[in-house]
């Protein structure tokens, strides 16, 4: 069952204050990813704190490094249920776990990051991880 | 273990763990928590010493592509423990 979304609301306005686009509906996220070009960034949102809480700021400072995808987006797990389920299919391969985070170019998942790589870490040392698959993944793309 | 935030919690609370047991069977999911009856663990996913692949592998599929919980809640008497490593730090 959904939080309340007073509760969650601070979680999400983490997010859209990045300039991420929050996808709340199944027809958002096939419009996002259903026929996906270039770089993009996935993240699974969760009111997880200890995971969540650092994976936010995580993801905030690798979008300050200077390649990162071109398109982000974010759909919140145990909130929006029908958008999550729906993202989830366009990354099938993984097994479903929130928070987490997915690469996709051109459509294809060329990386993902499990709640396991993210629990325990510090937002600094999640970011390092990310920031070195922007550069590995996207830095001939962007 | 650099951060709890859950105080009152044990430790590894809301980590993912691989359990290893004394006998066949290793435990991949969630640690939520332990008492008399044993570790609770959620969302777990289950190999068997009979299977196909082994433990190592699917530890290391795991670790890649997430856990296929088998699971949604277990408990694993404490005796049979041999051993709790956080998924995350077995790499993948």
């Amino acid at each position: 069952m959904p939080y309340n979304s007073a509760l969650v609301a601070p979680m999400r306005e983490e997010m859209t204050r990045m300039g991420i686009q929050e996808l709340t509906t199944a027809a958002a996220v096939d419009a996002a990813l259903g026929d996906q070009r270039g770089t993009m960034l996935v993240f699974v949102n969760s009111v997880c704190g200890c995971a969540a809480g650092n994976a936010r700021p995580a993801l905030r400072l690798a979008l300050e490094h200077g390649v990162k995808p071109r398109q982000l987006a974010t759909v919140f797990a145990g909130q929006d249920l029908e958008a999550t389920a729906r993202a989830r299919q366009y990354f099938s391969d993984y097994q479903p776990s929130s928070p987490s985070m997915a690469l996709l170019r051109d459509g294809e998942v060329v990386h993902f990051v499990h709640r396991h790589q993210i629990e325990g870490r510090s937002p600094q040392s999640i970011a390092a991880d990310l920031t070195s698959a922007f550069d590995r993944h996207f830095g001939a793309a962007v | 273990m650099s951060h709890v935030f859950h105080p009152g919690h044990h430790a590894l609370h809301g980590i993912t763990v691989v359990l290893e047991t004394h006998g066949a069977e290793t435990f991949v999911g969630r640690f939520d928590s332990e008492d008399t009856e044993g570790v609770h663990m959620l969302d777990v996913g289950v190999h068997d010493g009979g299977a196909a692949v082994s433990k190592e592998e699917y530890i290391r599929r795991s670790a890649k592509f997430g856990i296929r919980a088998d699971r949604k809640h277990l408990v694993v008497p404490k005796d049979a423990v041999a051993r709790i490593t956080p998924l995350g730090e077995l790499g993948g």
